[in-house]
């Protein structure tokens, strides 16, 4: 069982992409040589932004809810598991359903794995692997009260709004107060005399002008 | 004869670097290790406390150490994947002989033969030659008692002044400007120090890639309110979200500087009081800045004014700061000035020897602070003890128990050492933990240098690229499979602990130099059983110099999780004993007293007081021109280290950034038809390269920035440029002229090599 008062946050500000994360999660015990999560750059030729993705661990899981062979299971204390052997088909629905981008069918052994939050070290009180070597704690584990004396220039929101969904998750992702710095993307800003803009907008998927997340500012 | 012994693709095909696997034992989840041995990653300067799991004599993973207060646990790529360098299918496990028949070029020998060949060689160029005709070549990755012994050998054994160590290329900018301005070469505060401070200026360092920890205490201390300045002519990870970014040109770091300072004085933000009553030489320092208004500066250095008043009011007004720098100003010809420059940021606003306030360089290498105090460098001594100073020699010649008159002179950085092979001068070198082929500029140069060699031997666990040209490859040990101390980033003595055994006929590094003494016949002082032994010496070798080790024990570092030095084992006051120091993590405290000073200040002079010295701009030797109108400037990738000996053969480290790229504005890949991911050429005048181009608008557009750790045809040190500081001597790594255009087509290796070879 997971202490109820350890929790996750991700500060995507933070993280400095170097993939310490998931080089430790392919060392942990229960799946080593495999990643159960991974690292993206949003757009690494205007920005070094990147960003860790590990499961959230949502409330009402949309993986377990489309999963056909009812494989997906979430454990009393809030941690959504990897497939079950034996029930798992591999069809991939929760994949394709997950609207943070987690779940992954390993070909190989025909089963979904997914990062369940390092379960065999946080249930016996460790922390997560990746949150204990993460040089930017862009990765966090830890409490609440830890969490707001230690950030104060930002707030833990586990609340998404997906479309018509909301979403509410075990993790939280760390939200910049109002007058947080806005990131530099172009080096051209700060070689100019005038100060102009550090931020714009990037698209995310290229050429989606009709969908409504296809644009984010960073 | 150093001439590589066959094609160089065979010696690559046999010896690597390959890329290891977790395979076996270390992918199975069932298997428990037999024991947790406490101790440090073996790659840079912050030494990451880390827990190596050990069974059957192999390291098979690694756990977070999260007692270890620098770290507490975290810990970049490179230490997580540290342990695939053990068992690796690379590994020397015997020594081996230069062998134009061999498949590879080289013969596996018995060890004893090897170790007979390489005295009878030294013996007989040295009786041929003289003395001096040897040299050697050694490193800040080694502990402190490596260096030790290794700057012993040289002196007592060998009887030679050729004696230098990469750390050449790494920390004698800093280390010559901090013995100028402090009289001591060390970071002044503890790390913890910096959450809580108000303004935090990078200079020249990608800390997120090169000393990725450091992070976390800039973005704590950030939390905590401080703005982060951060100069760089690119915007890396640490300075996406920075509070103001000085996107300096290359080689231009000295003249912001100066502006910035003179922005201070015109605008009266000093510390008046500090400077009368614990510096000198500030009126001659006001003098030389009068020069640089922020138009002047903002021409020279590209950092627009507004940016230079921003820094100067932030740092000016500020009543608590750090200043960081790290080889992005001190790689240069003018790398002394620019760190100079620095400190007199940091001597004008008095915010020094300051629990919230302090200043550093942050060390490349995991020894790159204590490597550089114990005697492996040309000119030094045990203790940062001065080679030619009198007192310094005669007390080191009673330690050694040799006349004084028998230790050698200084001799000369490892560069010119290169040049005095190349004339003829010295005919032999013994090289250990120096990668040079692939590590010094203009490297077409010291490979034509190495082949005139009459004799050379490399100590190493891998053949690496420069080995490729020995007669005789020495087989030497992990730094899993040795002890001893190393001092890290923020001058903290730490301790190795050996996990493992050398295989096969590998032997750790200080018994293969003391098996060389013994076969030479010339035992004396280099009968150690242990590395403990050696400290015992070195302790005592140390003693009342300022690097002071005397206090310092085995049992004191873990008690205390690490000792700083200075820690003398008798109060320097009273004389008395002091077994219970605890070490000095703040310099410069108020009231301290050092045995140089005696009371009279906290700076380790006569009078006490700090220098300000006059930090001058110079433009960089091989500046863009007409011909050549680029910058080039070279640097690290979080995953790989140095010149990749150990990380470009771990397979997770090497897919996660593969083979060097160009890293390139859009505006000038567009301006010269360059498309991402596209064959490109860069072009110096000492060589060419051909690379893939990265195109990112996190580059200044005049400036193109390529990695260095790979070496041959992919190494950007074909291009650098072998001008020096004319005071550290240390090489201008990160500022030339070059020019760029479309590839002709792939380069001649594609296809042949796999990306790390």
């Amino acid at each position: 069982m997971k202490p109820e008062h350890l929790q996750f946050f991700i500060d995507p500000n933070r993280c400095i992409g170097c993939q310490a994360c998931v080089q430790a999660c392919t060392e942990c015990d229960t799946h080593r040589g495999v990643s159960m999560i991974h690292l993206e750059y949003i757009e690494r030729s205007s920005s070094v932004q990147t960003v860790p993705i590990v499961c959230m661990h949502c409330e009402q899981p949309t993986c377990a809810e489309v999963c056909p062979a009812d494989a997906i299971k979430r454990t009393a204390d809030g941690v959504v598991q990897s497939a079950r052997k034996p029930r798992c088909i591999a069809c991939g629905n929760c994949v394709k359903a997950c609207p943070f981008g987690v779940p992954e069918v390993y070909e190989d052994r025909q089963i979904m794995m997914k990062c369940d939050m390092c379960y065999d070290r946080s249930s016996v009180g460790k922390k997560p692997m990746c949150t204990t070597v993460c040089p930017s704690q862009a990765l966090f584990f830890g409490t609440r009260e830890q969490i707001a004396q230690l950030r104060p220039m930002s707030m833990p929101t586990n609340q998404f709004q997906f479309g018509n969904q909301t979403i509410t998750t075990k993790v939280s992702i760390m939200i910049p107060r109002h007058g947080a710095i806005s990131p530099l993307v172009n080096i051209l800003d700060a070689m100019d005399e005038r100060p102009t803009a550090r931020s714009v907008s990037l698209p995310v998927i290229a050429g989606a002008t009709d969908d409504p997340f296809a644009e984010v500012k960073v | 004869m150093a001439t590589l012994p066959v094609d160089e693709y065979k010696i690559i095909q046999e010896f690597g670097p390959h890329k290891s696997v977790m395979s076996g034992i270390r992918l199975s989840t069932s298997v428990e290790p037999e024991k947790l041995v406490k101790t440090h990653c073996c790659f840079c300067g912050q030494q990451c406390g880390i827990q190596l799991k050990v069974r059957d004599n192999e390291v098979i993973g690694f756990e977070p150490w999260e007692e270890f207060p620098f770290n507490r646990g975290m810990l970049c790529p490179k230490g997580v994947k540290r342990y695939l360098q053990g068992s690796h299918p690379d590994r020397l496990l015997t020594a081996i002989r230069r062998d134009p028949n061999a498949s590879g070029g080289f013969s596996p020998m018995p060890y004893t033969d090897a170790i007979n060949r390489v005295a009878s060689e030294i013996d007989r160029i040295q009786k041929k030659y003289g003395n001096g005709a040897v040299a050697v070549l050694s490193g800040a990755s080694l502990t402190t008692e490596k260096t030790y012994l290794m700057g012993k050998f040289a002196r007592v054994c060998l009887k030679t002044p050729h004696i230098d160590y990469n750390g050449r290329l790494c920390m004698v900018s800093a280390g010559a400007a901090n013995k100028k301005a402090f009289g001591i070469d060390r970071t002044t505060n503890p790390w913890s120090d910096m959450v809580g401070t108000e303004v935090i200026w990078v200079a020249g360092s990608n800390v997120a890639e090169c000393s990725p920890i450091t992070t976390n205490y800039i973005w704590q201390a950030r939390e905590m309110g401080a703005k982060v300045i951060v100069q760089d002519p690119r915007i890396t990870p640490i300075a996406r979200t920075c509070d103001l970014f000085l996107p300096v040109k290359p080689g231009r770091d000295a003249a912001l500087f100066a502006g910035v300072l003179q922005l201070m004085i015109e605008n009266d933000w000093l510390d008046d009081d500090f400077i009368r009553e614990h510096t000198a030489g500030f009126e001659q320092v006001a003098e030389y800045c009068k020069q640089w208004t922020p138009q002047h500066t903002a021409e020279v250095t590209g950092v627009p004014e507004r940016s230079l008043r921003q820094a100067a009011e932030w740092w000016g007004q500020a009543k608590s700061s750090f200043l960081f720098h790290a080889r992005g100003i001190e790689h240069h010809s003018n790398g002394v000035q620019n760190a100079l420059g620095t400190i007199n940021l940091v001597l004008a606003s008095g915010r020094l020897g300051k629990p919230k306030s302090g200043y550093g360089t942050i060390t490349g290498q995991a020894n790159g602070q204590g490597g550089r105090e114990h005697g492996q460098k040309c000119d030094q001594l045990p203790g940062l003890r001065d080679i030619s100073n009198p007192e310094h020699r005669r007390y080191i010649a009673s330690v050694w128990n040799v006349d004084e008159k028998e230790i050698p002179g200084p001799g000369v950085d490892a560069y010119e050492l290169f040049r005095k092979i190349d004339r003829g001068e010295i005919k032999a070198l013994l090289s250990l933990c120096f990668n040079p082929k692939v590590s010094l500029p203009d490297n077409a140069f010291i490979t034509r240098a190495l082949e005139k060699l009459e004799f050379y031997t490399a100590i190493d666990f891998f053949l690496n690229d420069t080995a490729r040209h020995a007669d005789i490859v020495l087989p030497g040990s992990l730094q899993e499979e040795d002890e001893g101390v190393v001092a890290q980033v923020e001058g903290r003595v730490i301790k190795i602990n050996k996990a493992v055994d050398c295989p096969g006929e590998a032997r750790q590094d200080w018994v293969i130099i003391q098996d060389i003494a013994r076969a030479l016949g010339r035992t004396h002082g280099m009968t150690f059983n242990s590395p403990g032994e050696i400290f015992e010496e070195l302790r005592v070798a140390s003693k009342g110099g300022i690097a002071d080790y005397s206090g310092i024990t085995y049992k004191k570092i873990e008690q205390q999780f690490g000792v700083f030095w200075p820690c003398p084992s008798h109060d320097y006051k009273t004389g008395q004993p002091v077994p219970d120091h605890p070490g000095t993590p703040r310099l410069f405290e108020p009231g301290s007293y050092n045995p140089i000073a005696k009371g009279a200040g906290p700076f380790y002079f006569a009078d006490g007081k700090a220098r300000f010295n006059v930090a001058d701009y110079r433009a960089p030797v091989d500046d863009i021109s007409e011909e050549y109108p680029i910058f080039l400037t070279t640097g690290r990738v979080v995953s790989q280290f140095l010149s990749g000996t150990q990380t470009r053969r771990i397979g997770p480290l090497v897919d996660q950034y593969p083979e060097p790229r160009i890293e390139i504005h859009p505006r000038l890949a567009e301006k010269l038809g360059i498309k991402d991911n596209e064959w490109t050429t860069a072009e110096t005048r000492r060589g060419t390269i051909t690379l893939r181009a990265m195109v990112v608008t996190t580059i200044r557009p005049d400036t193109i920035f390529i990695p260095y750790h790979w070496g041959g045809k992919k190494s950007p040190n074909q291009l650098t440029v072998a001008a020096q500081d004319p005071i550290s001597k240390i090489p201008q790594y990160k500022v030339c002229g070059c020019r760029v255009r479309v590839a002709d087509g792939p380069p001649e290796y594609d296809g042949k090599l796999e990306p790390q070879q």
